[in-house]
């Protein structure tokens, strides 16, 4: 089911404005990834390379490779809707379509392939809510807008909505910031569960839910304001906390900037 | 829970490549350049007369030998995707060619006879059917209805903005949203016919310019309260608050503190409304019955007004009647998309300067 | 939104001697803005009661039925005047213009907000904008010595590949100066008010709901399906009924464009048919004083039509409003 992910040499671009500069990495398949580092330092932008939606943004683009298995998601012929197809995404804030019932929504993706048949579709759509931890919450108001729920469950619907698909890759882009802390530790949790079935990729800005979910950190920084972003250094999220080898990544843990 | 989940057979719905045939990125260039040629040549060879045949031909091909293409090379879904794109520049084209067109027409035809003798005479002593004459009296008779209009129109739009937003609570204040949206909805021959039942048959008036500003000031004033309801809506709370707290009455808050932010998009508002009026015909030609002769004075008598003088010009049916006809309408057209530039250009000029 | 600090300077320092005005001012104020609402609203009611009032003179006097009959002889002695003809026809039209209209708007404002390049979309919206300000009777000659004999061939065209379907069957020969090209040219008209509302709300679609669809895996045809049509349904709907109060009321163009008749005729290539309005321009001039109290009848007959249109809108619009979206 997951896949791992090799990056090699990427760089990204809004308009003439590197954004990010060459970053290697390779992410293990059945884990949680963690990228940490202060505002700006193009965290979220790599992680939206990485299922092709930096070029959705205007005057966006990317220089480098990135593998999946063994495939090149910008090589010639790639299909970016194949690709994000593959990896799917979660949002900073909760996005579920507002005039879609909660089934819609989850059901939407599989919609898009036409590949689930209608009487399965039931089937998949509470398989996926239950493994977003939300189908009992939600199983008797199907039919109600998604838009009604709150805020920590209209997350948990997203990753239900981006589960349905069944991707190789979970990307999540700082999913807790917009949740109160209950609603953290709901996400949290579930994060847990589905490191079993996906690689997952995550952005946060809080360093001790990074210590908390993730099997490995990665820590990038900027050297100045303007200046492209860098990978410092990714390691065994225990090492990154405990013992880091760069002293920047360790003044950043400790709070010294940032 | 997870355990539940894993123990289930999963059919992976995943693509087994990320790969797919793709048409070429000059593609759909190409097939419109195709369409277009293909467009003209079955015109010719079918010799059929009018261009919006050749046209709509092309645009038909344009969108067959998309979908064909793409789902040959690609698949059902890209071929759908692309369809799509295509209908949307289908529909560009579609819409900005009568449009062009009719700007184009009225500006090649117009300049013919516009000249500064046209704007400065009136159709005193010229046969309908043969050239000469001009626009004046047309001209001075629409700038003095509309300036009426807007006299009675703005200040009642405006008060009734205020009302809405700073004063407005209960049955009262929602009777009358109701009604600023039924009155947008006021064909304007509806409000000519009123005022000809009011003004001239049971009071007993003749037509005039003022008469004809009372229709237009009808179908003015909504327009005036939307767009300033809009504008007060957007002036933020904290501004209000900071000057009531400093112990200034209500009223003069809203004169002193709210109008002046908003007074921008007030003004544009308002302009624009004064552009929509302007090109109305149909309540003048109710009430304000058309003149060959100046007249200054827009409480008595007959007068004329540009959308007014086309009609006529048009009714006429000469070549040189047509002329003139199209000549207004430039006019009009000018005076027009002025009052929306400067009203624009003011909305620009006079944006609260946000944060960011 | 945040504001610069400086705007608060526009408030003037407050001596006492105005503060002591304010109890009175605020009064006279209130109540100025107040009757201005009021004084809308004596308006609305005084034109619902005159017309109603004239209309009832005019009906009561009327030797012919005024749904059913198939003439307009209002300033005859006696006066014969039914507004069957121009009912169909005000209706024919303004349905042909909204067929045309709505789908060319809706692909229009897409184009303008998710598919032209950038640089093309800013100016695109902006000539858009202006040219909804385009007087109607502009529209009117230009339909008239312009776009009449350029649909010649494709009247021709339909009568051709399409008589088979009646509605487009064309029994009488004779220019174009059918009760379709007034549908046409309608369309024309109001394609930029709708455009121009509908490309507000398309614009209006929150960036991220586009994105969760995008991270889908969808297509932009699927993104505009799943993520911006749906929200902007209901935005739509009230543009087209905008677009519909416009076509329904409009005089000029059709005065210039259509060549009038008495007659019911579902073959709209034929030239003939009237509409209220038009109707309202052509019989004014030789009206006498009954004469315009019919035309006034109709003229209430219209007014009660767009407000029928605005109340649909209204309702729909207050149908989908749980998922309109509004609350995310």
């Amino acid at each position: 089911m997951a896949k791992r992910i090799d990056v090699s040499g990427l760089s990204a671009f809004y308009g003439n404005h590197k954004a990010i500069d060459d970053i290697s990495m390779t992410i293990e398949p059945r884990s949680v990834t963690a990228f940490i580092g202060p505002s700006g330092c193009g965290k979220s932008t790599f992680l939206r390379t990485l299922n092709r939606m930096h070029e959705v943004t205007p005057g966006g683009r990317v220089e480098g490779k990135v593998l999946l298995d063994d495939e090149n998601l910008y090589g010639a012929n790639v299909d970016p809707v194949a690709v994000r197809r593959t990896v799917g995404m979660v949002f900073q804030r909760p996005n579920p379509f507002p005039t879609m019932s909660i089934f819609d929504n989850v059901a939407a993706g599989l919609r898009l392939n036409g590949t689930v048949k209608k009487s399965e579709l039931g089937d998949v759509v509470e398989r996926s809510l239950k493994g977003a931890n939300l189908w009992n919450e939600v199983k008797d108001r199907l039919n109600k807008p998604g838009s009604g729920l709150s805020g920590g469950q209209q997350q948990r619907l997203c990753i239900a909505r981006a589960i349905a698909v069944e991707p190789q890759v979970l990307l999540m882009d700082e999913p807790c910031s917009a949740l109160d802390p209950i609603s953290t530790l709901a996400i949290e949790d579930l994060i847990g569960e589905l490191k079993e079935r996906f690689t997952i990729v995550i952005v946060t800005h809080n360093m001790q839910q990074a210590a908390r979910v993730s099997d490995r950190t990665a820590f990038f920084n900027l050297a100045a304001v303007g200046q492209p972003g860098k990978l410092i250094e990714i390691d065994e999220t225990e090492r990154i906390f405990s013992n880091p080898s760069v002293q920047a990544t360790e003044d950043y843990i400790s709070g010294r900037f940032g | 829970m997870s355990h539940v989940i894993q123990d289930r057979p999963v059919r992976s719905a995943t693509p087994a490549t990320l790969t797919r045939g793709g048409l070429p990125r000059w593609a759909p260039a190409g097939i419109a350049a195709l369409s277009a040629a293909l467009g003209c040549g079955i015109g010719l060879a079918a010799d059929l007369h009018s261009k919006v045949q050749w046209g709509l031909l092309a645009a038909i091909l344009f969108v067959l030998i998309t979908y064909t293409a793409s789902s040959v090379v690609e698949n059902r879904r890209q071929a759908k995707d692309r369809v799509a794109t295509s209908m949307v520049w289908v529909c560009f084209v579609l819409a900005v060619v009568p449009l062009l067109s009719l700007i184009w027409t009225t500006v090649s035809r117009g300049l013919k006879v516009l000249d500064a003798y046209f704007l400065t005479h009136s159709m005193k002593g010229v046969v309908g059917f043969q050239p000469g004459g001009g626009v004046y009296h047309a001209l001075l008779g629409t700038i003095e209805q509309v300036l009426l209009a807007t006299l009675i129109a703005a200040p009642i739009g405006l008060l009734t903005a205020v009302y809405l937003v700073e004063y407005g609570r209960g049955s009262l204040a929602k009777a009358v949203t109701f009604f600023v949206d039924v009155m947008t909805g006021i064909p304007s021959i509806v409000a000519g016919l009123f005022i000809l039942t009011t003004w001239n048959l049971m009071l007993g008036f003749g037509p005039s310019g003022f008469a004809g500003s009372m229709a237009l000031a009808i179908l003015m004033m909504p327009v005036v309260v939307r767009s300033t309801e809009e504008m007060l809506k957007l002036v933020p709370n904290e501004l209000r608050e900071a000057s009531l707290a400093l112990g200034v009455p209500k009223w003069r808050t809203i004169l002193k503190v709210v109008l002046p932010t908003a007074i921008g998009g007030i003004a544009t508002g308002v302009m624009l409304a004064v552009a929509r009026i302007t090109g109305e015909t149909a309540p003048i030609m109710l009430l304000v019955f058309g003149s060959q002769l100046i007249n200054n004075n827009p409480f008595e008598g007959a007068q004329s007004s540009l959308p007014l003088y086309i009609w006529e010009q048009y009714k006429v049916g000469s070549a040189d009647s047509y002329d003139r006809a199209w000549a207004a309408a430039l006019v009009l057209i000018a005076f027009v998309m002025i009052l929306n530039l400067v009203a624009r250009g003011i909305a620009r000029w006079k944006a609260p300067k946000t944060g960011r | 939104m945040s504001f610069t600090p400086t705007q608060i300077d526009t408030a003037p320092p407050v001596s006492r001697s105005e503060q002591s005005t304010g109890r009175a001012g605020d009064k006279i104020f209130s109540g100025l803005s107040k009757g201005s609402g009021i004084l809308l609203l004596v308006i609305m009611a005084s034109i619902a009661a005159f017309l109603t009032y004239r209309a009832v003179l005019a009906l009561s006097k009327n030797e012919g039925n005024f749904l059913t009959t198939f003439d307009w002889n209002a300033s005859a002695n006696p006066p014969v005047f039914g507004i069957a003809v121009l009912l169909f026809g005000t209706v024919v039209s303004s349905i042909i213009a909204m067929v045309i209209a709505v789908p060319v708007a809706v692909g229009i404002a897409l184009f303008i907000s998710h598919y032209a390049p950038r640089r093309l979309a800013g100016p695109l919206a902006y000539v858009v904008d202006l040219l909804a300000a385009v007087p109607s009777i502009i529209y009117g000659i230009w339909g008239a010595l312009f776009l009449v004999p350029q649909l010649g061939g494709l009247n021709l065209w339909l009568d051709e590949y399409f008589g088979w379907t009646y509605v487009f069957d064309k029994t009488q020969v004779g220019v174009a100066r059918s009760l379709f090209t007034v549908g046409i040219l309608l369309a024309i008209m109001i394609l930029p008010i709708v455009t121009s509302v509908s490309r507000e709300v398309f614009r209006q679609v929150p960036r991220m709901n586009e994105e969760a669809a995008l991270a889908l895996g969808a297509t932009r045809w699927e993104v505009v399906r799943m993520a911006v049509l749906p929200f902007g349904r209901s935005g739509v709907i009230s543009a087209s009924m905008l677009g519909l109060g416009r076509a329904l009321g409009e005089t000029m163009a059709v005065a210039t464009v259509l060549s009038p008749s008495f007659l019911i005729s579902l073959h709209v290539l034929n030239p003939g048919g009237g509409t209220f309005a038009q109707n309202i321009a052509a019989k004014f001039d030789e009206a006498n004083e009954f004469g315009r109290d019919a035309l006034i009848a109709s003229g209430l007959v219209l007014f009660l039509l767009t407000l029928l249109v605005n109340g649909a809108a209204r309702f729909i619009i207050a149908r989908h409003k749980e998922f309109s979206g509004a609350n995310a």
